[in-house]
C-alpha cells in the first residue's frame, strides 16, 4: 500500500536538456511524492533513461530545476551532493556490479566510502541486505559467477546498503524470465512499505509496471504525455498512450519522414 | 551546395582544423585529468577521501613487479644488438673496447627509457584502457558517481600514483639489465673481463646520464597513464569500442613518447 504523504520527494521542474544540439527533453515537470512507487514508461527514443540520468546527477540540464529531498542539484555544490548520494541507491539495468571485486566485496563498497565502520560489521551489515534479497551466502562468489537475476538482486543489496531515501530502478525486468521479474517486483514493494523509500522505475514492461505502480509518468518524445494513477492511465484516450499500452504503432510513427526526422534530429 | 565548400583545399583546411581542435580538446582533457589526480593524491587524505592505499600497491604489482621479467628479456637483448652492432662498427678504427661506453650511454639515456616506455604502454596502457573502457560500457562508472565515489579518485589517481613509481623503478632495472646484456656479449666477443666491464662503466657514466632516462621514464608513466585512462573513459558503442579504444590507446600512447623523447633528447643535450 501506498504511503503517500504527499510530501514532494523529487521535483522536476521546467527540466530540458541537449545532446550536442538536439533537444532531448522539452520541458518537463514531475513531482514523486515521499513513499511513492513512480513508473516511468515510454517507447525507445522517448527520453526516460535521459530523464533518470539527469535525476541521478549524472548530466547538467541546459535548463530547468532538479529537487531530491529539498535540494536543487543543478545548484548544490559538489560536498552537498556527495552529501546527497548516500541517501540515493541505483540498480543499474546490468547491474554495474565492479567485475573486481565479491559480491560481498561490491555491497560493502558505498560502506566503505561513507562510514568508518570497522571490518567485521561492514561485513555483517553486507550479509544482512544480501539476505533482504535472497542472496544470502553468495557474498564469497564474483559478478561473473551469477545469473542475469541474481546480479540484479546483488546491484539491489549495493543500492539498499546505506538505507537510502531515494531508490531508482533502470529496466528491473529486461532480460529476466517471468517468475524472477514478479520475485524482483516484489522486492521493490517490500522496499516500498518495509524501508519506507521513494522509488522511481524506468520501464517499458507493462505486467511488471501496473503490478507495482502507485503511479506511471508516460513520456513521449521528450514529452510528458500523462502522469496518473495505473487505472486512468489505462483508461487514457490518449492515442499514442493507448498504442503504448496495446503494443502497436501509432499512426504518425509509421510515417517514414517522421521517422527519418527522428533520426536525423531535424 | 556552394563549389567552395567542396573543394579539396577548402577540405583539407576543415581537416586540419578538426583535427587540431580535437588535439586540443585532448589536451586539455588530459591536463584537467592531472590536475583532478594530482588533487586527489594531496588533498585526499585532508578531506577524509584518500586514494586507497591497497589499489596503490595492487597496481604497483600489476603494473611494475609483474612486467619485470619482460622489461629484463627485452632490455637484455637491447643490450646485446647494441654491443654488437657498435663493436662491428668499432672495429674499423680498431677501438673494439670503446664499445662499453657507447653502450653505457645508449641504455641509460636512450634505450633504457624508451624500451620500457614501449612495453608497458602496450602492456598497462591498453590494460588501463579496457579496463576503463568496459567499466564505462557496464555502467560500472555511472555507478560508482551515483555512489558518491569520484572515478578519478578511485581509478585514476592510484593508477597515475603506482606508474610513476614504477615506470621509473623499471627504467632503472632496464638499464641494469641493457648493460648486463652489452657485458655478456662483450666477454664473449671481445674477452673482456666482466670486472673491467663493469669499472669502465662506472667510469664512464655520470649521475647526470641515468637521471636523464628516469625522468623521461616520469614523463613517459605521465603520457601512458593519461592517454590509457581518457580513452577508457571515453568509450562508446559496447566491446567494439572497447577494442578501439585500446588501440589507439596503445598508437597514442607509443607515438606521444617518441615524440616527447624526441624533443627532450634535443632539449637535455643542448
Amino acid at each position: 500500500m501506498m504511503a503517500n504523504n504527499n510530501s514532494a520527494a523529487i521535483e522536476v521542474i521546467d527540466l530540458v536538456t541537449h545532446y550536442g544540439p538536439r533537444e532531448i527533453l522539452h520541458g518537463i515537470n514531475l513531482t514523486i511524492n515521499e513513499g511513492e512507487i513512480m513508473i516511468i514508461m515510454g517507447g525507445s527514443g522517448s527520453g526516460k533513461s535521459t530523464l533518470l540520468r539527469y535525476l541521478l546527477g549524472l548530466g547538467i540540464p541546459t535548463s530547468g530545476s532538479i529537487n531530491l529531498l529539498g535540494k536543487d542539484i543543478t545548484k548544490i555544490s559538489n560536498t552537498e551532493m556527495h552529501q546527497l548520494r548516500q541517501n540515493m541507491g541505483v540498480a543499474f539495468q546490468g547491474g554495474a556490479l565492479l567485475s573486481s571485486m565479491s559480491i560481498g566485496e561490491n555491497v560493502q563498497l558505498p560502506l566503505r566510502e561513507h562510514t568508518h565502520l570497522d571490518e567485521k560489521t561492514m561485513e555483517i551489515m553486507a550479509r544482512m541486505k544480501l539476505e533482504v534479497v535472497n542472496l544470502g551466502g553468495f557474498e564469497k562468489l564474483m559478478p561473473a559467477e551469477l545469473s542475469g537475476g541474481m546480479i540484479k538482486r546483488a546491484a539491489v543489496a549495493r543500492a539498499i546498503v546505506m538505507d537510502p531515501k531515494l531508490m531508482f530502478f533502470d529496466e528491473p525486468s529486461a532480460g529476466l524470465d517471468p517468475v524472477v521479474s514478479a520475485e524482483l517486483d516484489e522486492l521493490i514493494l517490500n522496499l516500498r512499505d518495509a524501508m519506507k523509500m521513494t522509488i522511481v522505475v524506468v520501464t517499458h514492461e507493462l505486467e511488471s509496471a501496473f503490478k507495482i505502480a502507485d503511479r506511471i509518468t508516460v513520456l513521449d518524445q521528450g514529452n510528458i504525455l500523462m502522469t496518473d494513477t495505473v487505472e486512468n492511465i489505462k483508461n487514457s484516450d490518449n492515442e499514442r498512450i493507448q498504442s503504448l499500452l496495446n503494443r502497436r504503432p501509432s499512426n504518425d510513427e509509421v510515417q517514414a519522414d517522421e521517422y527519418l526526422n527522428r533520426l536525423t534530429g531535424v | 551546395m556552394p563549389e567552395s565548400a567542396t573543394h579539396p583545399v577548402i577540405n583539407s583546411l576543415e581537416l586540419v582544423g578538426r583535427s587540431t581542435v580535437k588535439l586540443i580538446e585532448e589536451a586539455g582533457y588530459y591536463s584537467a585529468l592531472l590536475v583532478e589526480s594530482l588533487f586527489w593524491i594531496l588533498a585526499g587524505p585532508f578531506i577524509k577521501r584518500p586514494v586507497r592505499i591497497s589499489s596503490i600497491f595492487s597496481q604497483m604489482m600489476t603494473m611494475g613487479i609483474a612486467a619485470c621479467p619482460i622489461v629484463f628479456v627485452l632490455s637484455f637483448s637491447i643490450g646485446v644488438m647494441l654491443a654488437i652492432q657498435m663493436i662491428y662498427n668499432l672495429k674499423t678504427f680498431g677501438a673494439e673496447s670503446q664499445v662499453v661506453v657507447g653502450v653505457a650511454l645508449s641504455v641509460t639515456r636512450e634505450f633504457g627509457p624508451l624500451i620500457t616506455g614501449i612495453l608497458i604502454a602496450g602492456r598497462t596502457g591498453s590494460s588501463l584502457a579496457a579496463k576503463i573502457g568496459t567499466m564505462q560500457v557496464n555502467q560500472e562508472i555511472d555507478a560508482l558517481r551515483v555512489m558518491g565515489i569520484n572515478p578519478v579518485r578511485y581509478l585514476v589517481a592510484p593508477a597515475l600514483f603506482a606508474m610513476m613509481i614504477m615506470v621509473p623503478v623499471l627504467t632503472f632495472f632496464s638499464d641494469l639489465a641493457g648493460l648486463l646484456g652489452g657485458a655478456v656479449y662483450t666477454s664473449i666477443e671481445i674477452g673482456l673481463s666482466f670486472d673491467a666491464y663493469i669499472d669502465r662503466t662506472v667510469s664512464a657514466l655520470a649521475v647526470a646520464d641515468v637521471m636523464q632516462g628516469i625522468f623521461k621514464s616520469l614523463l613517459f608513466a605521465l603520457i601512458i597513464t593519461l592517454v590509457g585512462v581518457s580513452n577508457g573513459f571515453s568509450v562508446t558503442g559496447g566491446a567494439e569500442g572497447v577494442g578501439k579504444a585500446t588501440t589507439r590507446s596503445v598508437v597514442l600512447s607509443i607515438s606521444y613518447i617518441v615524440i616527447a623523447d624526441m624533443i627532450f633528447t634535443y632539449f637535455l643535450n643542448l
